[in-house]
């Protein structure tokens, strides 16, 4: 049995009046790759957004139900600590454009006001760059501005950012549909080697891309959790209708 | 072979056009008239004496302006001390309440003090500083000059964190930065390019400006580096010196005059040459 | 860079604990600072109103609704009465207006139409800009002595009384120095005429100049007023370049060459001269008056400004 490292229960997402996710229940393996997939505006932004509490930044928006991090309830303590042990990368990447790669990476850090000597920045900034495979193209370069790079580097570098905050999950929201196939594809070997490190939670409307790096799938429809499963499985044999038309192709 | 109404609509429209570019080039011979004269009367009277000495009395050959070029300089001190701070606080308030009724209200009063002539603004300065201290001060004059700064740097400073995108708060906030933090230490640094062109162009303006001075600086023939005395500036001078029956003083404010413009202009040329060098691109 | 596994282990313990720490500043208190920002502006403009109003309060109270039409202005006699400055002040702005408005239109056309990019542009748009950045006095420098004296040859010629300076002298100057404001807005308005509609009208066999007459200038006619209006509130505030040339005289001018004041020119010869609570109220006064009017017809400006959707 696969332990759990994020609960969620009964968990129920409002915009105003509008229910966008409905009693969702799901538990996150540790360690592993979970895709998030269904068609547009099914909630697969939303839940993840509401897992690191970045929902509720939009006026309007409730909650209702429980998610649990290890044996904390998120929406019991406070928001900042919550986003800081999760990290999120953006479907469009977006370092930090005045300042430069290192500083970027170390962001987390600076930004939050949290003291760090020099050395140990160096060494977390040479580590998350080397897990997010960046290590070897930008060393030479660390003090440039992190905007001279291709976008397939800039989204490896907000990859980076999250890692150096050592989070125990990465929220990845559509990471590579503002990229490039080859761009693509070294993020992806990428994810997969991260698993090790970070549980990792991929939202994904590209089915072809859940089939090849996810371990787990959970299939969202109209802000319902309709099946979730193992990828392999749920790509060949799908329990609940819904999917399958999904995973056909029979709607988008 | 064209008709002759056709011919005709094309006859107007080549003189309108002729009418056109004539009135836009007419209009610049003032300005390079202005600059030939300020130049040409100017230049000869500027030399090192005249940069560093004091001015004297009537009749006495000589004198300089050193007095008027510290105080503008101290003038547009005080109002940026006072403008700066406030300006960019009210400028990130107006920019992250879009809505609300007090932004807009607060929005309204900016535009309104935008408008408010310098001569009010220095009766203002007067009725607060120079009637409850009792004295004309540097500092009554530059609170006057830091009036006509706050609503240019509010605007300047609106108008450009609306343009920064979205996606920079929301890479901060997802890890976990605070949100006084994200606006000082993100948004705002991003923003560095706009909001000081803001604060230099309305310096670059206030530095020429009089009116707001006449009863509030007032003017003095020393070098005065206490604030709460009276002080001199450029613009006081050339005033002084222009309006004066005396053709000795006449010279002194051609003089002045060069400088001033080469201040005001220079700062403008600065602004442009700055702002490019900092923007951030998105 | 070669880091013992220990190093890597304590620094990762000492990250885990430091992403709990709170933040000092909270984000309502910083809110409520920001809130607080807005209300100081508010009041500020409050109190402005306010000290306007109680210190030329002495004036309202004596002369009442008589002070805006009465031509009197002695301060030996403590009358005193505002008239000779509303006709100073709307005469040199008027004729100003209508003297710049002859330059600041083509410049708007030339700038909107003809010429919109390149280096002709860019050389007007710099020089326009230069307008607006030389200061008030020296334009009144200038004014008085390279425009004054060709004014008062003028007079002479016509047989008039040699003053060289006088309201005309002072339309001139302040003519020159509202032209980039009206000449701004109004090419950016011209330049925001969709060129749909300007093609149509090409492809029916018009000429640029038809063009510019039925679709442009209709179409961006709203925000040219708004502009001209714009200008007319910056005419009615200018003081130095005004008082430099307009001859300080506190009578009503009898034609276009005559000296005059107005309302702030008078206010910026007399004001540290006025002895007297009474006198130094008239010119507050005064102020209180050139307050209201400027502020009622910018906000009109910005307002049509804003109806027609012209970013600033």
């Amino acid at each position: 049995m696969e332990s759990a490292v994020l609960k969620i229960e009964n968990f129920s997402a409002f915009f105003g009046e509008n229910q966008v996710l409905k009693e969702i229940n799901l538990s996150i393996p540790q360690n592993r790759i979970t895709a998030i997939m269904g068609p547009s505006g099914c909630g697969k932004t939303t839940i993840i957004r509401c897992i690191n509490r970045m929902h509720e930044l939009i006026p309007d928006a409730k909650v209702s139900g429980k998610i649990f991090l290890d044996s904390e309830e998120i929406y019991a303590t406070d928001a900042i600590i919550v986003r800081r042990q999760i990290g999120m990368v953006f479907q469009k990447p977006n370092p930090f454009p005045m300042m430069s790669i290192y500083d970027n990476v170390i962001a987390g850090y600076n930004l939050n006001g949290m003291k760090l000597n020099k050395d140990e920045k160096d060494k977390i900034v040479e580590e998350s760059l080397k897990r997010a495979a960046l290590w070897e193209e930008v060393k030479e370069t660390l003090h440039r501005r992190g905007t001279f790079l291709s976008g397939g580097q800039q989204q490896r570098l907000c990859i980076a950012r999250a890692l150096a905050m050592r989070p125990a999950i990465l929220l990845l929201d559509e990471p590579t549909s503002a990229l490039d196939p080859k761009a693509t594809s070294y993020i992806e070997e990428l994810i997969v080697q991260l698993k090790d490190a970070v549980s990792i939670i991929l939202v994904t409307h590209n089915m072809a891309q859940a089939a090849r790096v996810s371990d787990f799938a959970a299939f969202l429809y109209l802000g319902e959790l309709v099946e979730f499963g193992p990828t392999g499985r749920m790509f060949t044999a799908p329990k609940d209708k819904r999917t399958e038309a999904y995973l056909t192709g029979k709607f988008g | 072979m064209k008709e002759p109404w056709i011919r005709r609509r094309i006859l107007w429209d080549k003189l309108f056009k002729a009418v056109i570019i004539l009135l836009t080039f007419c209009s610049i011979l003032p300005m390079l008239f202005i600059l030939f004269f300020i130049t040409s009367k100017g230049i000869s009277v500027i030399n090192w004496r005249f940069l560093t000495h004091l001015p004297k009395p009537v009749g006495e050959m000589g004198g300089g302006i050193s007095n008027a070029i510290i105080g503008t300089f101290i003038l547009i001190g005080i109002a940026t001390a006072f403008s700066v701070p406030i300006g960019m606080l009210v400028g990130i308030f107006l920019s992250e309440d879009r809505r609300g009724r007090l932004a807009s209200l607060t929005r309204l009063c900016v535009e309104t003090l935008q408008g408010i002539p310098s001569i009010v603004i220095g009766i203002i300065a007067y009725i607060w500083f120079v009637v409850s201290t009792g004295s004309f001060s540097a500092l009554s004059g530059g609170v006057a000059l830091g009036l006509m700064m706050l609503p240019v740097i509010i605007t300047a400073t609106e108008e450009t964190l609306k343009l920064i995108p979205e996606s920079l708060r929301e890479a901060s906030l997802a890890l976990g930065v605070s949100y006084p933090r994200t606006i000082l230490k993100v948004i705002l640094p991003a923003g560095i390019s706009g909001i000081l062109t803001g604060i230099l162009l309305s310096l670059a303006r206030v530095a020429g400006e009089t009116a707001p001075l006449l009863f509030t600086a007032f003017g003095s023939p020393f070098m005065g580096l206490n604030i709460l005395k009276p002080i001199n500036s450029l613009p006081l001078m050339i005033f002084n010196y222009a309006t004066s029956p005396y053709p000795e003083w006449h010279t002194l404010a051609w003089g002045a005059s060069f400088i001033l413009i080469v201040l005001v202009l220079g700062l403008n040329l600065f602004t442009k040459v700055v702002t490019k060098r900092w923007k951030v691109q998105f | 860079m070669n880091h013992s596994r220990a190093e890597l282990l304590v620094l990762r313990s000492k990250t885990k604990t430091m992403r709990w720490h709170r933040p000092a500043l909270s984000e309502s208190s910083f809110r409520k600072i920001l809130s607080i920002a807005g209300v100081f502006v508010l009041l500020l403009l409050v109190a402005i109103f306010f000290s306007l109003g109680i210190a030329s309060f002495p004036s309202i109270r004596n002369f009442g609704i008589r002070f805006l039409f009465s031509s009197t202005w002695d301060p030996v006699k403590s009358e005193f009465g505002a008239f000779p400055f509303l006709v100073g002040t709307l005469a040199t702005s008027f004729l100003a207006l209508v003297i710049s408005v002859v330059f600041s239109i083509p410049i708007s056309i030339f700038l909107g139409e003809y010429s919109a990019q390149g280096s002709v542009a860019t050389f007007i748009k710099s020089m326009i800009e230069l307008l607006a950045g030389v200061p008030s006095v020296i334009y009144g420098f200038c004014g008085l002595f390279l425009l004054a004296p060709l004014v008062r040859a003028l007079e002479v010629k016509l047989g008039m009384a040699p003053y060289g300076v006088g309201i005309f002298t002072a339309s001139l100057v302040l003519s020159i120095m509202i032209i980039p404001y009206s000449a701004s807005i109004g090419r950016e308005v011209i330049s925001l005429v969709p060129s749909d509609l300007k093609e149509a009208a090409l492809s029916l066999g018009a000429t640029r100049f038809e063009v510019i007459r039925k679709v442009i200038l209709p179409y961006a006619g709203s925000g040219i007023v708004a502009g001209v209006l714009l200008s007319l509130g910056r005419a009615l505030g200018e003081t130095m370049a005004v008082t430099m040339v307009i001859g300080n005289s506190n009578f009503i001018p009898k034609n276009i060459f005559s000296p005059a004041n107005t309302l702030a020119s008078v206010i910026a010869n007399e004001f540290t001269e006025a002895t007297g609570s009474l006198y130094l109220a008239s010119l507050i006064e005064l102020g209180l008056v050139l307050f209201i009017v400027t502020t009622i017809i910018n906000l009109i400006g910005k307002l049509i400004i804003r109806r027609m959707g012209v970013g600033e």
